[in-house]
């Protein structure tokens, strides 16, 4: 499968008053063509900064883009433009939201906004805008009829189906969706779990998809990546990930969360919590936190290494394993 | 087999609001025991009435009609002041961290608030009451060098901390815990977690915990309690309302979790639409609009929950031969 996003040691820090937040630290990650890549941490690992930085939204003060490339087809999305920027925004690169109550206008019809969306890349009228709009209604599972309706008429699920139609008007090559079911409930994050593969592969999209909840993760994702301290700490296909989780906190994070088909009496939490991002330790992020860490740890900084086929973890407990192609 | 006297025994609790559509049916004849030292899990989709019924039972909103005992006092007749005697007693952890403790008193004087309120202690004796925080705080895990810190200096976890130190502080019997972890990372959720079965352990805690997140519940709760729309669907003990749920709304709900292993692919059984008004709801089945079994008998007279086995209540018509 070919590469189609490809993010490059990407560096970015917001200054603030109280000192610099080291947000993404050199990350790379990389984003093939058809694939669902789940991207799993918690709050403050830089997720959402990452999100932001693709999409060429990182506000700037405070926040700086210290370094890297973020390759769209072999273009570094870095480099061009604000005009260049607008053309891959919404045509190229789709994003949807946590919080459908807060992305949409509230003062506007939903059909207006999915329009909007549209004229902003494609020489319609506004009328075929319009009807184009109401066809993705459809799409998302939403009655045409209901274009002329407002946000307020809609419930969570329905608002965060609008954002989705929106995402997708413009048939983008590449979704990010950030925590896009965390707001709804269970039965309905199901329901748009299964629209947005349904039409990931219709419209034969790119997905990443961030979120914290691994069960998401297991059942959607073609591949996943870990992200803690603002760089990716694990990366394997999904059923290798499960199976054999390598990263220390990978295991934490898979031990701390109670499990529907087995019983324990006590969950085993990660001890202590995230690092301050504006003081973050020197060597491995997580060796504040990591029960095997050694003083080496604590002054260096382990590389990814690829332990088996596709799957690569950032720690020093796996040295011994790297896979070497040429041997 | 153990007779205890139940701690708590909800009977028929309503609470209405009136809207300008009409009577919102918010907890709609909820009626279950608590017995003491046990933990009662509450769960249902946003919307269903769970907090309202922590509330009500609490008094921090009034019942419309319905009875609470707790030990034998009914919380509903109680005067202003047999309430605050009683609150010493029932306490309640609210969800957000971030916006139910005072952003302008320090972590000890939120702890010891209580105290102060209920006339345990003076506000004088600071020597007293900085002791006391101290210990609570140790029994919830918070550093004793932020006996004086404010709550923007913490971040969720700690801050949730020092909800449950507040609601600890008067020695209570029973505590209503309202979505404690929803706001809390995975890995800090388990830290907390660990922590309230710890306390209920010590403490002999009876809790009402209310949830949406399935997974949660199972693993804390002995009893669990499903609502939808205001109404008790099923109850019965956790285990085996994940191994056997019997009401059709159960059932859906239990399949659209996402297992945590993609070697497991999900059986859903998918649900129509989305959860209905619960404005003047229609007689009847209030799930039976959603429901791939609905007949025409179950809308045509209220549902009432059946005892199907021992212990296990379903409100569904076709309980036992689905």
């Amino acid at each position: 499968m070919d590469t189609i996003l490809e993010v490059k040691d990407l560096v970015i820090h917001y200054e603030t008053d109280d000192g610099r937040v080291y947000a993404l630290n050199g990350l790379d990650l990389d984003l093939r063509e058809g694939e669902t890549l789940g991207l799993v941490g918690e709050t403050g690992a830089g997720k959402t900064t990452l999100a932001r930085g693709i999409m060429g939204l990182v506000p700037d003060p405070p926040g700086r883009i210290k370094g890297g490339e973020i390759l769209y087809r072999g273009t570094d999305l870095l480099r061009c433009s604000n005009a260049e920027m607008r053309h891959v925004r919404g045509k190229k690169i789709a994003m949807i939201f946590q919080d459908p109550m807060t992305s949409l206008n509230p003062v506007t019809n939903v059909g207006v906004q999915i329009a909007e969306a549209i004229s902003n890349h494609e020489h319609l009228s506004h009328r075929d805008a319009l009807v184009k709009a109401r066809e993705m209604l459809e799409q998302v599972g939403i009655p045409a009829g209901r274009a002329e309706e407002y946000p307020h008429q809609f419930s969570g699920g329905m608002k965060q189906r609008v954002v989705i139609a929106i995402a997708l008007a413009c048939n983008p090559d590449i979704l990010i969706a950030d925590e896009p079911t965390t707001a709804l409930d269970v039965t309905i994050q199901a329901q748009v779990l299964d629209m947005l593969r349904e039409l990931r592969e219709k419209y034969s999209m790119s997905m990443l998809l961030i979120t914290h909840d691994l069960g998401v993760v297991a059942q959607t994702c073609d591949r996943v990546a870990v992200i803690y301290g603002g760089e990716i700490v694990e990366s394997a296909d999904v059923f290798s990930l499960f199976e054999r989780h390598l990263h220390p906190y990978t295991q934490g994070l898979l031990n701390s969360i109670p499990k529907l088909n087995e019983d324990v009496d006590r969950l085993q939490p990660i001890e202590g919590m995230m690092p301050d991002p504006t003081h973050l330790p020197e060597g491995c992020k997580f060796c504040t936190r990591c029960s095997y860490a050694t003083e080496r740890c604590r002054t260096s900084h382990p590389v990814m290494r690829e332990v088996a086929s596709g799957h690569s973890v950032r720690c020093f407990r796996y040295e011994q394993e790297e896979r070497h192609e040429d041997r | 087999m153990r007779i205890d006297k139940p701690l708590l025994q909800v009977k028929n609790l309503k609470k209405y609001f009136q809207t300008p559509g009409g009577m919102l049916h918010a907890v709609d004849d909820v009626s279950f025991d608590l017995l003491p030292g046990s933990t009662l899990g509450v769960v249902g989709e946003s919307g269903c009435g769970k907090s309202t019924m922590g509330r009500a039972i609490l008094r921090l909103q009034e019942p419309t009609s319905g009875t609470v005992l707790f030990d034998g006092t009914d919380v509903t007749a109680c005067s202003k002041r047999e309430l605050k005697a009683l609150r010493e007693q029932m306490q309640i952890i609210f969800q957000d961290p971030f916006a139910s403790i005072d952003p302008r008193m320090t972590v000890s004087q939120t702890i010891m608030e209580p105290l102060i309120i209920q006339h345990k202690m003076d506000r004088r004796d600071k020597k007293g009451l900085e002791r006391k925080a101290l210990e609570i705080m140790e029994l919830v895990g918070l550093a004793p060098r932020l006996v004086n810190s404010y709550p923007h200096e913490l971040d969720g976890g700690r801050r949730q901390r020092i909800g449950i130190g507040r609601a600890l502080v008067l020695r209570p019997r029973f505590i209503v815990c309202d979505e404690p972890v929803s706001a809390l990372d995975v890995s800090i959720q388990a830290q907390i977690l660990n922590l309230m079965q710890d306390v209920q352990k010590q403490m002999g805690l009876t809790y009402l915990f209310i949830t949406h997140d399935l997974s949660v519940v199972k693993h804390f709760s002995d009893e669990i309690l499903v609502m939808y729309l205001g109404q008790m669907v099923e109850k019965c003990e956790s285990k085996r309302l994940f191994a056997q749920p019997m009401h059709p709304y159960t059932q859906a709900l239990l399949s659209a979790i996402p297992v945590p292993d993609p070697r497991v692919r999900m059986q859903k059984i998918p649900l129509k639409g989305e959860l209905s008004s619960p404005i003047e709801p229609p007689v009847g089945c209030r799930f039976a609009k959603r429901c791939p079994y609905a007949t025409s008998a179950c809308t045509q007279k209220a549902v009432l929950p059946r005892e199907i086995e021992p212990g296990h209540f379903v409100a569904c018509v076709r309980a036992g031969e689905l």
